[in-house]
Protein backbone atom coordinates (compact mmCIF):
# COMPACT_ATOMS: atom_id res chain seq x y z
CA UNK A 1 0.00 0.00 0.00
CA UNK A 2 2.65 2.27 1.08
CA UNK A 3 4.71 1.61 -2.16
CA UNK A 4 1.92 2.46 -4.32
CA UNK A 5 1.38 5.52 -2.71
CA UNK A 6 4.86 6.41 -3.46
CA UNK A 7 4.54 5.52 -7.14
CA UNK A 8 1.36 7.29 -7.42
CA UNK A 9 3.51 10.26 -5.82
CA UNK A 10 6.10 9.82 -8.39
CA UNK A 11 3.82 9.64 -11.10
CA UNK A 12 2.08 12.70 -10.43
CA UNK A 13 4.94 14.69 -9.74
CA UNK A 14 6.25 13.65 -13.10
CA UNK A 15 3.15 14.82 -15.05
CA UNK A 16 2.94 18.22 -13.05
CA UNK A 17 6.59 18.91 -14.16
CA UNK A 18 5.43 17.64 -17.58
CA UNK A 19 2.68 19.81 -17.47
CA UNK A 20 4.26 22.59 -16.50
CA UNK A 21 6.69 22.69 -19.58
CA UNK A 22 3.39 22.48 -21.36
CA UNK A 23 2.68 25.79 -19.95
CA UNK A 24 5.73 27.46 -21.09
CA UNK A 25 5.41 26.44 -24.49
CA UNK A 26 1.45 27.77 -24.57
CA UNK A 27 2.52 30.91 -22.79
CA UNK A 28 5.37 31.20 -25.15
CA UNK A 29 3.57 30.59 -28.27
CA UNK A 30 1.05 32.95 -26.90
CA UNK A 31 3.29 35.72 -26.54
CA UNK A 32 5.59 36.30 -30.22
CA UNK A 33 3.53 39.71 -31.15
CA UNK A 34 2.75 40.00 -34.56
CA UNK A 35 5.95 37.54 -35.28
CA UNK A 36 3.63 35.53 -37.68
CA UNK A 37 1.91 38.13 -40.10
CA UNK A 38 -0.93 36.15 -42.32
CA UNK A 39 0.87 33.25 -43.63
CA UNK A 40 4.25 35.12 -43.83
CA UNK A 41 6.60 33.14 -41.76
CA UNK A 42 9.06 35.80 -40.09
CA UNK A 43 11.98 34.72 -37.92
CA UNK A 44 11.13 34.14 -33.93
CA UNK A 45 12.55 36.59 -31.50
CA UNK A 46 12.86 35.00 -27.78
CA UNK A 47 13.94 37.64 -26.44
CA UNK A 48 10.95 39.65 -26.84
CA UNK A 49 8.98 36.50 -24.87
CA UNK A 50 11.41 37.01 -22.45
CA UNK A 51 11.55 40.09 -21.78
CA UNK A 52 7.62 40.19 -21.28
CA UNK A 53 7.64 37.31 -18.89
CA UNK A 54 10.61 39.18 -16.79
CA UNK A 55 9.40 42.75 -16.51
CA UNK A 56 6.11 44.12 -14.28
CA UNK A 57 3.04 44.43 -16.01
CA UNK A 58 -0.71 46.20 -15.13
CA UNK A 59 -2.29 42.53 -16.90
CA UNK A 60 -1.55 38.87 -16.27
CA UNK A 61 -0.91 37.88 -19.56
CA UNK A 62 -2.60 34.22 -20.00
CA UNK A 63 -2.77 32.87 -23.26
CA UNK A 64 -3.27 35.01 -27.38
CA UNK A 65 -5.94 32.72 -29.71
CA UNK A 66 -5.81 33.52 -33.84
CA UNK A 67 -2.19 34.36 -33.46
CA UNK A 68 -1.26 34.11 -36.72
CA UNK A 69 -4.69 36.07 -38.29
CA UNK A 70 -5.04 39.66 -38.55
CA UNK A 71 -6.76 40.14 -35.52
CA UNK A 72 -4.73 37.98 -32.70
CA UNK A 73 -7.04 37.48 -29.37
CA UNK A 74 -4.99 38.38 -26.58
CA UNK A 75 -6.40 37.11 -23.26
CA UNK A 76 -5.28 38.21 -20.16
CA UNK A 77 -6.48 38.98 -16.55
CA UNK A 78 -7.42 42.46 -15.85
CA UNK A 79 -5.34 44.08 -12.69
CA UNK A 80 -6.45 47.40 -10.93
CA UNK A 81 -4.11 49.99 -11.74
CA UNK A 82 -3.88 53.06 -9.30
CA UNK A 83 -2.19 56.52 -10.53
CA UNK A 84 -1.81 59.52 -8.61
CA UNK A 85 -1.63 62.98 -11.12
CA UNK A 86 -2.13 65.98 -11.08
CA UNK A 87 -5.68 65.33 -11.62
CA UNK A 88 -5.82 63.64 -8.45
CA UNK A 89 -6.02 59.67 -7.56
CA UNK A 90 -7.37 57.85 -10.33
CA UNK A 91 -8.42 53.79 -10.03
CA UNK A 92 -9.40 51.77 -12.86
CA UNK A 93 -9.40 47.85 -14.31
CA UNK A 94 -6.31 47.36 -17.07
CA UNK A 95 -9.06 45.95 -18.81
CA UNK A 96 -10.26 49.52 -19.71
CA UNK A 97 -6.50 50.34 -21.15
CA UNK A 98 -6.04 46.96 -22.92
CA UNK A 99 -6.83 47.11 -26.97
CA UNK A 100 -4.92 50.53 -27.48
CA UNK A 101 -8.15 52.42 -25.69
CA UNK A 102 -7.42 55.53 -23.62
CA UNK A 103 -8.64 56.06 -20.30
CA UNK A 104 -8.70 59.40 -18.56
CA UNK A 105 -5.72 59.62 -20.12
CA UNK A 106 -3.48 56.83 -19.69
CA UNK A 107 -3.48 53.65 -22.37
CA UNK A 108 -1.70 50.17 -21.89
CA UNK A 109 1.80 49.25 -24.77
CA UNK A 110 1.42 45.95 -26.02
CA UNK A 111 3.27 45.13 -23.25
CA UNK A 112 1.13 45.46 -20.41
CA UNK A 113 2.33 48.81 -18.91
CA UNK A 114 0.48 51.75 -18.27
CA UNK A 115 1.71 54.81 -19.81
CA UNK A 116 0.67 58.51 -20.21
CA UNK A 117 -0.71 59.48 -23.21
CA UNK A 118 0.40 63.29 -22.53
CA UNK A 119 3.80 61.78 -22.52
CA UNK A 120 4.30 62.11 -18.69
CA UNK A 121 7.30 59.94 -17.38
CA UNK A 122 6.33 57.37 -14.62
CA UNK A 123 8.27 58.10 -11.38
CA UNK A 124 10.85 56.20 -10.27
CA UNK A 125 13.30 55.45 -7.67
CA UNK A 126 15.98 57.82 -9.13
CA UNK A 127 12.85 60.49 -9.92
CA UNK A 128 13.02 60.45 -6.28
CA UNK A 129 16.20 60.50 -5.19
CA UNK A 130 16.46 63.45 -7.68
CA UNK A 131 13.09 65.50 -6.13
CA UNK A 132 11.68 65.33 -9.76
CA UNK A 133 8.53 64.56 -8.19
CA UNK A 134 6.45 67.34 -9.97
CA UNK A 135 3.09 65.89 -10.99
CA UNK A 136 3.17 67.72 -13.95
CA UNK A 137 5.91 65.88 -15.47
CA UNK A 138 5.47 62.40 -13.57
CA UNK A 139 2.81 60.08 -12.27
CA UNK A 140 3.07 57.90 -9.62
CA UNK A 141 1.89 54.06 -10.34
CA UNK A 142 0.51 52.40 -7.58
CA UNK A 143 -1.10 49.96 -9.32
CA UNK A 144 -1.77 46.28 -8.16
CA UNK A 145 0.88 44.89 -10.84
CA UNK A 146 1.32 41.26 -11.57
CA UNK A 147 4.29 41.33 -9.27
CA UNK A 148 2.04 42.98 -6.28
CA UNK A 149 -0.74 40.35 -6.77
CA UNK A 150 1.99 37.41 -6.53
CA UNK A 151 3.22 39.37 -3.44
CA UNK A 152 -0.34 39.32 -1.85
CA UNK A 153 -0.87 35.91 -2.74
CA UNK A 154 2.30 34.81 -0.90
CA UNK A 155 1.58 37.07 1.62
CA UNK A 156 -2.24 35.27 1.84
CA UNK A 157 -0.12 31.61 1.43
CA UNK A 158 2.30 32.51 4.54
CA UNK A 159 -0.87 34.33 6.46
CA UNK A 160 -3.09 30.86 6.16
CA UNK A 161 0.14 28.20 6.57
CA UNK A 162 2.17 29.31 9.63
CA UNK A 163 -1.11 30.16 11.96
CA UNK A 164 -2.29 27.06 11.23
CA UNK A 165 1.01 25.26 11.77
CA UNK A 166 1.34 27.08 15.12
CA UNK A 167 -2.48 26.11 16.34
CA UNK A 168 -1.89 22.23 15.30
CA UNK A 169 1.17 22.38 18.64
CA UNK A 170 -2.03 23.16 20.92
CA UNK A 171 -3.18 19.61 20.30
CA UNK A 172 0.52 18.24 21.52
CA UNK A 173 4.02 18.45 20.22
CA UNK A 174 3.18 15.61 17.23
CA UNK A 175 3.54 17.90 14.54
CA UNK A 176 -0.01 16.92 12.54
CA UNK A 177 -1.11 18.75 9.12
CA UNK A 178 0.87 21.80 7.50
CA UNK A 179 3.52 21.26 10.44
CA UNK A 180 4.86 17.73 9.47
CA UNK A 181 6.06 18.87 6.17
CA UNK A 182 7.15 23.05 7.79
CA UNK A 183 8.72 21.48 11.15
CA UNK A 184 11.90 20.11 9.79
CA UNK A 185 12.38 23.22 7.30
CA UNK A 186 12.10 25.64 10.68
CA UNK A 187 14.07 23.64 12.60
CA UNK A 188 16.65 23.31 9.59
CA UNK A 189 16.61 27.30 9.91
CA UNK A 190 17.17 27.73 13.51
CA UNK A 191 19.86 24.44 13.36
CA UNK A 192 22.25 25.08 10.44
CA UNK A 193 21.41 28.83 9.90
CA UNK A 194 20.58 30.36 13.61
CA UNK A 195 22.39 28.42 15.92
CA UNK A 196 26.03 28.72 14.09
CA UNK A 197 25.76 32.31 14.66
CA UNK A 198 24.25 33.65 17.59
CA UNK A 199 23.60 32.51 21.54
CA UNK A 200 20.72 31.09 22.75
CA UNK A 201 19.38 35.01 23.69
CA UNK A 202 20.05 36.25 20.32
CA UNK A 203 18.28 33.17 18.61
CA UNK A 204 14.92 33.82 20.86
CA UNK A 205 15.42 37.54 19.06
CA UNK A 206 15.74 37.04 15.91
CA UNK A 207 14.24 33.77 14.63
CA UNK A 208 11.35 35.42 13.49
CA UNK A 209 13.39 37.59 11.18
CA UNK A 210 14.79 34.61 9.91
CA UNK A 211 11.68 32.44 9.35
CA UNK A 212 10.06 35.25 7.88
CA UNK A 213 12.68 36.17 5.41
CA UNK A 214 13.45 32.55 4.40
CA UNK A 215 9.61 31.67 4.00
CA UNK A 216 8.77 34.50 2.17
CA UNK A 217 11.84 34.01 -0.32
CA UNK A 218 11.68 30.43 -0.60
CA UNK A 219 7.99 30.50 -0.93
CA UNK A 220 7.99 33.42 -3.67
CA UNK A 221 10.76 31.33 -5.70
CA UNK A 222 8.42 28.59 -5.90
CA UNK A 223 5.46 30.84 -7.18
CA UNK A 224 7.65 32.40 -10.11
CA UNK A 225 8.01 28.46 -11.29
CA UNK A 226 4.79 27.47 -11.56
CA UNK A 227 4.52 28.77 -15.37
CA UNK A 228 0.61 29.46 -14.94
CA UNK A 229 -1.51 32.52 -13.69
CA UNK A 230 -1.99 33.39 -11.17
CA UNK A 231 1.84 32.00 -10.20
CA UNK A 232 4.73 32.50 -12.67
CA UNK A 233 5.54 36.36 -12.11
CA UNK A 234 9.27 37.25 -11.41
CA UNK A 235 9.11 37.84 -8.02
CA UNK A 236 12.17 37.87 -6.41
CA UNK A 237 13.77 38.48 -9.84
CA UNK A 238 12.54 42.05 -9.28
CA UNK A 239 14.99 44.20 -8.05
CA UNK A 240 13.09 46.35 -6.18
CA UNK A 241 11.47 43.05 -4.47
CA UNK A 242 15.06 42.37 -3.35
CA UNK A 243 16.35 45.87 -2.80
CA UNK A 244 13.51 46.04 0.24
CA UNK A 245 14.42 42.58 1.74
CA UNK A 246 17.76 43.59 1.44
CA UNK A 247 17.09 46.86 3.15
CA UNK A 248 15.31 45.17 5.67
CA UNK A 249 18.05 43.09 6.23
CA UNK A 250 20.76 46.20 6.50
CA UNK A 251 18.45 47.60 8.96
CA UNK A 252 18.24 44.42 11.39
CA UNK A 253 21.88 44.47 10.88
CA UNK A 254 22.72 48.18 11.96
CA UNK A 255 20.62 49.20 14.71
CA UNK A 256 21.26 46.22 16.49
CA UNK A 257 24.82 46.78 15.81
CA UNK A 258 26.82 46.87 19.25
CA UNK A 259 29.51 49.30 20.87
CA UNK A 260 32.04 46.51 19.27
CA UNK A 261 30.58 46.03 16.21
CA UNK A 262 30.68 50.25 15.71
CA UNK A 263 34.02 50.22 17.61
CA UNK A 264 35.79 47.84 14.90
CA UNK A 265 34.20 49.50 12.21
CA UNK A 266 34.84 53.80 13.02
CA UNK A 267 37.77 52.90 15.18
CA UNK A 268 39.70 49.31 14.58
CA UNK A 269 41.55 48.57 17.89
CA UNK A 270 45.03 46.98 17.69
CA UNK A 271 46.36 48.88 14.23
CA UNK A 272 47.99 51.97 14.30
CA UNK A 273 46.01 55.32 13.65
CA UNK A 274 47.02 55.96 10.50
CA UNK A 275 45.89 52.39 9.79
CA UNK A 276 43.04 53.13 11.88
CA UNK A 277 41.63 56.29 9.97
CA UNK A 278 42.46 54.44 6.53
CA UNK A 279 40.06 51.62 7.20
CA UNK A 280 37.02 53.26 8.28
CA UNK A 281 35.87 54.45 5.00
CA UNK A 282 36.45 50.48 3.75
CA UNK A 283 34.90 49.11 6.49
CA UNK A 284 31.58 52.33 6.16
CA UNK A 285 31.65 50.96 2.06
CA UNK A 286 31.21 46.96 4.06
CA UNK A 287 27.24 48.36 5.29
CA UNK A 288 26.66 49.31 1.93
CA UNK A 289 28.25 46.64 0.02
CA UNK A 290 26.88 43.64 2.49
CA UNK A 291 22.85 44.19 1.63
CA UNK A 292 23.59 45.13 -1.51
CA UNK A 293 25.51 41.71 -2.93
CA UNK A 294 22.21 40.35 -0.81
CA UNK A 295 19.69 42.43 -3.32
CA UNK A 296 22.09 41.79 -6.70
CA UNK A 297 22.23 37.96 -5.95
CA UNK A 298 18.76 36.91 -5.08
CA UNK A 299 17.64 39.43 -8.38
CA UNK A 300 20.40 37.50 -10.42
CA UNK A 301 20.30 34.04 -9.79
CA UNK A 302 15.84 33.59 -10.18
CA UNK A 303 16.04 36.19 -13.17
CA UNK A 304 18.90 34.18 -14.80
CA UNK A 305 16.59 30.80 -14.44
CA UNK A 306 13.74 31.96 -15.54
CA UNK A 307 15.54 33.55 -18.78
CA UNK A 308 17.13 30.07 -19.09
CA UNK A 309 14.27 28.25 -19.08
CA UNK A 310 12.30 30.06 -21.70
CA UNK A 311 15.23 30.24 -23.55
CA UNK A 312 15.32 26.72 -23.88
CA UNK A 313 11.58 26.68 -24.45
CA UNK A 314 12.20 29.24 -27.19
CA UNK A 315 14.71 26.43 -28.95
CA UNK A 316 11.05 24.73 -29.94
CA UNK A 317 9.59 28.11 -31.84
CA UNK A 318 13.06 28.83 -33.52
CA UNK A 319 13.35 25.63 -35.23
CA UNK A 320 9.86 24.50 -35.33
CA UNK A 321 10.50 20.65 -35.78
CA UNK A 322 10.58 17.48 -33.88
CA UNK A 323 14.16 18.01 -33.51
CA UNK A 324 14.28 20.58 -31.05
CA UNK A 325 11.37 20.00 -28.99
CA UNK A 326 13.84 16.65 -28.03
CA UNK A 327 16.39 18.91 -27.02
CA UNK A 328 14.95 21.32 -25.52
CA UNK A 329 12.11 19.41 -23.21
CA UNK A 330 14.53 17.77 -21.50
CA UNK A 331 16.72 20.69 -21.16
CA UNK A 332 13.93 22.57 -20.17
CA UNK A 333 13.05 19.88 -17.49
CA UNK A 334 16.23 19.62 -16.25
CA UNK A 335 16.63 23.34 -16.01
CA UNK A 336 13.33 23.39 -14.17
CA UNK A 337 14.24 20.81 -11.22
CA UNK A 338 17.46 22.66 -10.82
CA UNK A 339 15.39 25.65 -10.38
CA UNK A 340 13.61 23.74 -7.34
CA UNK A 341 16.72 23.57 -5.97
CA UNK A 342 18.07 27.28 -6.71
CA UNK A 343 14.67 28.42 -5.46
CA UNK A 344 15.34 26.61 -2.25
CA UNK A 345 19.55 27.23 -1.87
CA UNK A 346 18.56 31.18 -2.54
CA UNK A 347 16.34 31.74 0.40
CA UNK A 348 19.09 29.11 2.58
CA UNK A 349 21.41 31.86 1.28
CA UNK A 350 20.13 35.00 1.62
CA UNK A 351 19.06 34.25 5.78
CA UNK A 352 22.69 32.24 5.80
CA UNK A 353 24.19 35.13 5.22
CA UNK A 354 21.54 37.95 6.78
CA UNK A 355 22.26 35.65 9.78
CA UNK A 356 26.13 36.13 9.45
CA UNK A 357 26.55 39.57 9.28
CA UNK A 358 23.47 39.89 12.03
CA UNK A 359 25.65 37.86 14.06
CA UNK A 360 29.13 39.81 13.63
CA UNK A 361 27.41 43.01 14.38
CA UNK A 362 25.98 41.36 17.96
CA UNK A 363 28.56 39.06 18.87
CA UNK A 364 29.86 39.61 21.98
CA UNK A 365 33.34 40.85 22.63
CA UNK A 366 35.74 38.01 23.14
CA UNK A 367 39.35 39.90 23.54
CA UNK B 1 25.34 44.39 -23.63
CA UNK B 2 28.14 44.82 -26.46
CA UNK B 3 30.30 42.77 -27.66
CA UNK B 4 32.90 43.60 -25.82
CA UNK B 5 30.20 43.38 -22.83
CA UNK B 6 29.36 39.80 -23.51
CA UNK B 7 32.99 38.70 -23.52
CA UNK B 8 33.68 40.67 -19.80
CA UNK B 9 30.33 38.60 -18.51
CA UNK B 10 32.49 35.29 -20.02
CA UNK B 11 35.85 36.20 -18.32
CA UNK B 12 34.11 37.36 -14.93
CA UNK B 13 31.71 33.28 -15.21
CA UNK B 14 35.32 31.83 -15.85
CA UNK B 15 37.02 33.43 -12.53
CA UNK B 16 33.71 32.69 -10.65
CA UNK B 17 33.83 29.42 -11.86
CA UNK B 18 37.41 28.72 -11.29
CA UNK B 19 37.11 30.13 -7.52
CA UNK B 20 33.95 27.71 -6.85
CA UNK B 21 35.20 25.17 -8.01
CA UNK B 22 38.54 25.14 -5.62
CA UNK B 23 35.86 25.60 -2.79
CA UNK B 24 34.04 22.69 -3.67
CA UNK B 25 36.75 20.61 -4.71
CA UNK B 26 38.60 21.44 -0.84
CA UNK B 27 35.44 21.17 1.02
CA UNK B 28 35.22 17.26 -0.85
CA UNK B 29 38.87 16.26 0.34
CA UNK B 30 37.61 18.05 3.32
CA UNK B 31 34.49 15.68 4.26
CA UNK B 32 36.57 13.07 2.74
CA UNK B 33 39.14 13.15 5.60
CA UNK B 34 36.83 13.88 8.35
CA UNK B 35 33.29 13.04 7.67
CA UNK B 36 31.97 14.22 10.90
CA UNK B 37 32.92 17.99 10.09
CA UNK B 38 30.47 17.49 6.87
CA UNK B 39 27.89 19.72 8.20
CA UNK B 40 30.16 22.49 9.14
CA UNK B 41 32.25 22.04 6.27
CA UNK B 42 29.44 22.14 4.28
CA UNK B 43 27.73 25.72 5.93
CA UNK B 44 31.15 27.30 5.40
CA UNK B 45 31.38 25.96 1.82
CA UNK B 46 28.01 27.68 0.49
CA UNK B 47 29.05 31.05 2.33
CA UNK B 48 32.04 30.99 0.92
CA UNK B 49 30.76 29.86 -2.30
CA UNK B 50 27.81 32.79 -2.50
CA UNK B 51 30.46 35.50 -1.52
CA UNK B 52 32.56 34.39 -4.38
CA UNK B 53 29.49 34.55 -6.39
CA UNK B 54 28.37 38.19 -5.33
CA UNK B 55 31.62 39.24 -6.58
CA UNK B 56 31.01 37.49 -9.59
CA UNK B 57 27.37 39.14 -10.13
CA UNK B 58 28.61 42.41 -9.43
CA UNK B 59 31.09 42.03 -12.36
CA UNK B 60 28.02 40.63 -14.55
CA UNK B 61 26.14 43.51 -13.72
CA UNK B 62 28.32 45.95 -14.72
CA UNK B 63 29.05 44.50 -18.12
CA UNK B 64 25.30 45.35 -18.62
CA UNK B 65 26.88 49.14 -19.25
CA UNK B 66 30.00 48.04 -21.30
Amino acid sequence: MKQTNRIKTIVLAGLSLLMSVNFYANHHEGEGHGTHKEGVAKEYNPVVTIMDHIKDANEWHVITTDENTAHPNHISIPLPVIIYDNEGLKFFMSSKVAHGHTHEGYKMTHDGQVVSVAGKKKADMFDVVKGNLSTDAVFFDLSITKNVATLILVFIILMIVFPKMAKSYKKGLVPSGVAKFLEPIVLFVRDDIAKPNFNQKQMDKFMPFLLSIFFFIWFSNMMGLIPFPPFGANLTGNISVTFVLALITMLVINLNGNKGYWGHMLWMPGVPVPVKILLAPIELVGVIAKPFALMIRLFANITAGHIVVLSLIGIIFIFQSIGGSLMAVPLALFISVLELLVAFLQAFVFTMLAALFIGTSTAEAHH
Amino acid sequence: MSGIGVLGAGLAVLGVGLGIGRIGGSAMEGIARQPEAADKIQTAMIVAAALIEGAGLFAIASTFWA
